[in-house]
């Protein structure tokens, strides 16, 4: 029975206009601050290969970031060639 | 030395005007020196929110191009010594001011009062840049509505690419009830996307309207909760402690907005 409660204000929490306006907001900011500057995304590229360098060795040249938008969601899409693995320390068995 | 804040939103309509005017009265009530500066050129409107139209000699143009000093275009207000207006040229544009101008501006009258209300007009063009040229401090007005917030949004980021930093957020028109009823975002899903400090909230009040016929504003009058909430503001600004107002007049909402956002209560 509480259940059904539950689910039945669930789903009208979810149908409500201010839930769908938050949504939206959700999305339009999103998409607006999308529009980041080049040095931005320059500088995010930088910070990622920094951590992934200390993994493995990749193509730093080849290495492509973007965000991607559809619809109702964002991505940010990495494409980095790895050339080469770091030999990592072995994980314990305990 | 005094203060400025500029009255921003990018989106037309949301209540800079009234904001900038029920402020400045409020903090001249207080007993500060106040300035309000309607930097809206082409679109004046400052003066009859404040219902000084029928005074105005010269306007900002006047005072910036040389046509007459600065003391000559200030209109004092009839109700309060420590109020006055600049107002707008109606019959120039934006382009009659650069922003180095208005800079000039403020500072001058920084010299002599406590606080420079400065309303901006709408949009993000060179009327927005003129109007936050010279202040020290912005104030976003917004409304419960997806198209005002996302413009909100877009202002603080210039706001913050122009050096003015943490500017501080006014949510306006509130209307309690279709919050309660969920068709209204609340103040809580506006602060959590827009992520800035919460200066205050407005309820959507009719006296505000009748304030606007009368050329009174709402502060003047004691039984409007808009203008309650625009004298709670105007303590904020000052540096006092003052709760949210309680628009469900229950206690809890200001009891979750206060938890919410740390706010400290007086
Ligand atoms: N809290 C409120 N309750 C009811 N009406 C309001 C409230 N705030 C503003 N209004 C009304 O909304 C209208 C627009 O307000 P105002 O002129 O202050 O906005 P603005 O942002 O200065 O507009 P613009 O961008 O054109 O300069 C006015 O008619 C005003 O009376
Ligand atoms: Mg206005």
């Amino acid at each position: 029975m509480l259940e059904l409660l539950q689910r039945v204000f669930g789903r009208e929490a979810s149908r409500t206009s201010k839930y769908l306006a938050k949504e939206r907001l959700r999305l339009v900011l999103m998409h607006d601050r999308m529009d980041i500057s080049p040095q931005i995304l320059e500088s995010l590229r930088a910070d990622l290969l920094k951590v992934i360098t200390e993994y493995m060795v990749v193509d730093e040249g080849a290495t492509e970031i973007a965000l991607h938008r559809g619809q109702g969601s964002v991505a940010l899409v990495a494409n980095i060639p790895v050339l080469k693995m770091k030999r990592l320390p072995q994980k314990l068995k305990n | 030395m005094g203060e400025a804040l500029v009255i921003t939103s990018g989106k037309g309509g949301v209540g800079k005007t009234t904001t900038a005017a029920n402020i400045g009265t409020s903090l001249a009530m207080m007993g500060y020196r106040v300035v309000l500066v309607d930097a809206d050129i082409g679109l004046r409107n400052l003066d009859v929110v404040m219902g000084l139209e029928n005074r105005i000699v010269y306007d900002l143009v006047d005072v910036v191009q040389g046509r007459c000093r600065l003391r000559q275009a200030l209109i004092r207000d009839r109700r309060f010594e420590s109020l006055f207006l600049l107002p707008a040229a109606q019959t120039k544009d934006k382009t009659a001011v650069n922003p180095e101008q208005v800079r000039d501006l403020c500072q001058e009258l920084e010299k002599e009062n406590d606080y420079i209300i400065v309303d901006c007009p709408a949009g993000i063009e060179q009327g927005f840049r003129n109007a936050i040229a010279g202040a020290n401090k912005a104030i976003v007005v917004t409304t419960p509505e997806v198209a005002a917030v996302r413009d909100a949004d877009r202002i603080i980021g210039l706001l913050e690419a122009s050096e003015l930093r943490n500017p501080l957020l006014i949510l306006n028109r509130i209307r309690s009830r279709m919050v309660k009823r969920g068709d209204m975002l609340d103040v809580e899903d506006v602060i959590e996307h827009l992520a800035i400090d919460l200066l205050g909230i407005v309820p959507e009040d009719e006296t505000i309207i009748i304030s606007t016929n009368r050329g009174e504003p709402a502060v003047l009058n004691v039984n409007s909760r808009a203008g309650a909430a625009y004298r709670n503001i105007s303590r904020r600004i000052v540096g006092e402690e003052v709760p949210l107002i309680d628009l469900e007049a229950n206690g809890s909402f200001v009891q979750r907005v206060k938890r919410l956002f740390g706010l400290r209560t007086g």
